[in-house]
């Protein structure tokens, strides 16, 4: 059965691989493309034309090549690309994933799956119809999914008769719109993907083009990436315990990492030293590893980190904020709404936000427009100039900096439904505090006795409990009674009434001097959370809104959770979305088990003391 | 070999984020080469352990060969194997002969919902790859389900960069396919690659006969080929232009979409 073509170029060895996506207005001719691409390379399966040709014969219409690849019967029916098909073609040594997306409308976010996976493209241009709205909305889109390399190929020359002049109009257009997005195609390429023209072989219509074939092209396209000599990126993915090995796990984005290497996690500004690199099936283990793997790593000592963080060499850093600006592309079925809680994912970080603000939409006509737009609505199918504010600190790079940790998606409900990339980082509130935890947390020293293991002699995590709420709601004697019951059962727990600092450490402090008494609170949590202490505090002495009293103490005691608790007389909505809420409380006793009960379910507590407790302080 | 390390990380980063935000997983084995290299790619994910069961949907009418090298390897790499079978439907004389797209769906793609249905699953990870089949090649690597096991093709949720779907409403499951990318020759050159084993089956043992793709006895039939080690099976591939699953007698006609779209892996 198996048929001998060994001259075929296909029976050489495979050097590398490559997957190159065909994007273009509907009906520019995509499919037809593909399909000629295989007939004219000899790699269709033996009896596929024949196939579908018979197929046309009994339905009664004329063959076409993209019937090969339109798999769905009701894409046959209504002769369009619904989904995005992968296909496979190797030739003169390299294996190609094509990816044929399509380029209707209604069908944009399958363009846009098929396009993110791709490394280099092929835009198609109608030489009749030219350059179409959809045209520069999938270059703009190109632009942003990070396809830098793109061959643009003028289609359907033989209904134009061949025209050097016409190919010569849409070139010009097409190469002045993609200057804009700093986009410089490889080739422009006149072809007939019906005909043949200029596809495998030299079109003989068309003497005057003295460029390559859209065959010759594909080899053009380079597969060495850059990310490799960038600054290392290794974003964590999860941590693994299945046997006496605890190992992090993760994809590096890019740059390099070494056994013995000193690396850094952001946001949560802990580090430790690469111990080794771990492989299964591997003989010797490997010792560094770079861009593009999937690797996992032990550290020389255990510290407290999660899904999310990056890590990074101390000389360069990932930025670190709440708030940045991006270039969102918008696929949710409803308009993006700025009132909505989405979850922004960005490499393995997954934390709840909001469109703070939508400058400005994008319109593939407008793309050099400044002009800032009140009241935007974000469609779908839209890009728009947003600000994007997260619940809690991300670390992050500029989009031009660093290709992966430099977007992002919003998920909403249960689905991706946008796609950002981030154009600059928006300095928040708690930025000073941020850069000296930063720089503090950096420079700390510390003895032989870490975290964990102070966490494993008092039974529980070193953590803060902030009661906030109005004056008179019994906070300070909920403090007390928690902090006498769980002294009781044996704890390390310290009640710090922030009147206690005021006299003392803040005494050359005036009221007005809000912003530096809870820098200094904040500092005195934080040092007193590095004893292992579990803390508990009221916020009624800052004169400042509740929210900012929190996220300045969060953001000076990060990474130690905080546990927040409201109290009101009546019942209201709470400044803060706190943990835990109590509306007039009377009986007390009830209210402290409540905490104790909130802080065991936070896994702060361990459910009993002594005999090794274990917590769960990653993942 | 370094298209194969690529493949391998992407495949590896598929796995991990699965394990990661799917609380009751599992993965089809059917013991044929795709789901072996698979199953030697968790093994890789999760440094030697595979932390989630092995699912068999078990037709009865494989070839007794698959079924000791099932229990073999399942021993060897301590695997937690479970095995569905449509009991009512093979009791009631289900067999190819009723039809094959019709046993087919009893004894498979039923066979697997009453297993999904019984475990609770909600990810469920295959070796299903892109270019076996063109309804194959339109798939995500995290392709949701509704709660009767179906594709809706024409509705499938954007996948963007490594942001895949693993977030999911009640009643639904998610398949994973970590194989998408792969052909049939980097599964062969993986194979050689890795030192994976593999069934002999696949191989020419001197009657010049060999199976490139395994299912039921009945259904699937052996290629001419004097192909004898993996070597020999990878010149063969590169020369060839027959489609791998042309032995497979279900691909017939629209049998694969019409199988796909209501939960056929």
């Amino acid at each position: 059965m198996a048929t001998c073509k060994t001259d075929t170029p296909a029976a050489v060895d495979i050097r590398d691989r490559m997957n190159i996506v065909i994007v273009g207005s509907v009906d520019h001719g995509k499919s037809t493309l593909l399909g000629r691409l295989y007939a004219d390379t000899g790699t269709l399966p033996e009896g596929k034309i024949e196939k579908i040709q018979a197929i046309c014969k009994q339905q009664g219409k004329e063959f076409e090549y993209a019937f090969l690849f339109d798999a769905f019967l009701e894409e046959q029916q209504q002769g369009v690309t619904i989904d995005t098909a992968r296909t496979f073609f190797q030739w003169a040594g390299r294996q190609y994933i094509i990816i044929d997306a399509p380029g209707h409308k209604e069908f944009l976010k399958n363009m846009v799956s098929g396009a993110a996976r791709a490394e280099a493209a092929l835009l198609l241009i109608d030489a009749v119809e030219g350059v179409r709205d959809q045209s520069k909305r999938h270059g703009l889109l190109l632009s942003m999914l990070g396809v830098k390399q793109v061959t643009v190929v003028v289609n359907k020359m033989d209904l134009v008769d061949y025209g050097q002049e016409t190919f010569a109009l849409v070139e010009k257009e097409y190469r002045a719109f993609l200057s804009q997005l700093d986009v410089t195609p490889q080739f422009v390429i006149p072809a007939s993907a019906k005909l043949g023209d200029n596809i495998a072989t030299p079109s003989p219509h068309m003497p005057w083009h003295n460029g390559p074939t859209v065959l010759e092209s594909l080899a053009q396209f380079s597969s060495e990436s850059e990310q490799g000599e960038q600054p290392l990126r290794f974003p964590l993915q999860d941590v693994y315990k299945f046997d006496a090995r605890r190992i992090l796990t993760g994809r590096i984005t890019s740059g390099r990492l070494k056994v013995g290497d000193q690396v850094i996690f952001s946001p949560s500004n802990k580090s430790a030293v690469v111990q080794t690199l771990e492989a299964f099936n591997v003989e010797p283990p490997p010792t560094q590893a770079q861009a593009g793997q999937s690797v996992g790593i032990t550290l020389d000592e255990q510290i407290f980190v999660e899904r999310g963080e990056i890590l990074s060499h101390e000389r360069s850093l990932p930025l670190v904020s709440t708030t940045f600006r991006a270039n969102l592309f918008w696929l949710g079925r409803r308009p993006l709404d700025m009132d909505k809680l989405y979850l922004v994912r960005l490499a393995t970080h997954e934390v709840e936000c909001r469109v703070a603000a939508i400058h400005r939409i994008v319109d593939a006509d407008n793309l050099s427009l400044d002009q800032q737009q009140t009241n935007a609505v974000v469609k779908r199918n839209e890009v728009a100039d947003v600000t994007i504010q997260a619940k809690a600190p991300l670390a992050f790079d500029l989009y031009a900096d660093f290709e992966t940790t430099g977007r992002f998606v919003l998920v909403d409900d249960y689905d991706v439904s946008g796609g950002g990339i981030i154009t600059e980082m928006v300095a928040d509130r708690e930025e000073t505090l941020r850069i000296e935890a930063r720089q503090r947390d950096f420079a700390w020293v510390q003895g032989d006795v870490t975290l964990a293991d102070r966490a494993k002699h008092y039974g529980h995590r070193a953590a803060l409990v902030l009661l906030i709420g109005p004056d008179i709601t019994g906070k300070t004697f909920l403090a007390k009674k928690v902090e006498s019951m769980l002294v009781a059962e044996g704890r390390h727990v310290y009640m710090l009434d922030p009147e206690n600092l005021r006299r003392g450490l803040d005494a050359d402090l005036q009221d007005e001097d809000a912003r530096e008494t809870i820098r200094r609170y904040g500092e005195v949590a934080r040092l007193l959370i590095d004893t292992g202490v579990l803390l508990i505090s009221t916020t009624n002495s800052f004169n400042l809104p509740a929210d900012q009293a929190v996220e300045a103490i969060r953001t000076l005691v990060h990474p130690a959770p905080v546990l927040t608790v409201y109290m009101s007389q009546e019942a209201g909505a709470s400044p803060i979305e706190a943990d835990l809420s109590f509306t007039g409380p009377e009986d007390f006793t009830r209210t402290t088990h409540d905490v104790l009960a909130a802080l065991k379910q936070k896994g702060i507590l361990a459910e009993t003391i002594g005999n090794q407790p274990v917590f769960q302080f990653s993942i | 070999m370094r298209h194969l390390r690529q493949l391998e990380d992407q495949s590896v980063y598929i796995l991990r984020e699965a394990y990661k935000h799917f609380d009751n997983l599992g993965m089809l084995w059917s013991m044929g080469k795709d789901s072996t290299v698979l199953l030697w790619l968790a093994r890789k994910a999760f440094f030697g352990h595979v932390p989630f069961p092995l699912l068999h949907v078990d037709t009865s009418y494989k070839i007794p060969a698959m079924i000791e090298y099932r229990d073999r390897l399942a021993r060897e790499w301590r695997l937690n194997l479970v095995v569905g079978q449509n009991k009512k439907a093979l009791a009631e004389g289900m067999n190819h002969e009723r039809g094959r797209v019709e046993c087919c769906t009893a004894l498979k793609t039923n066979g697997l919902k009453q297993l999904l249905e019984e475990k609770g699953y909600t990810g469920i990870i295959l070796g299903v790859r892109a270019d076996e089949e063109s309804t194959r090649a339109k798939e995500r690597y995290f392709s949701p389900r509704d709660k009767n096991n179906d594709w809706d093709f024409r509705d499938q949720p954007p996948e963007l960069w490594d942001q895949f779907k693993t977030s999911f409403p009640p009643n639904t499951h998610i398949r994973i396919h970590p194989l998408l990318d792969w052909t049939e020759i980097n599964i062969w050159e993986y194979i050689k690659l890795e030192n994976i084993p593999f069934m002999d089956l696949y191989l020419d043992k001197g009657n010049g006969t060999r199976y490139r793709s395994l299912g039921c006895a009945p259904c699937t039939f052996p290629i001419k080929s004097t192909a004898s080690t993996v070597d020999e099976i990878i010149d063969e591939l590169r020369a060839t232009n027959v489609a791998e699953r042309a032995g497979r007698a279900q691909d017939e006609g629209r049998g694969m979409e019409l199988l796909r779209k209501d939960g056929y892996m």
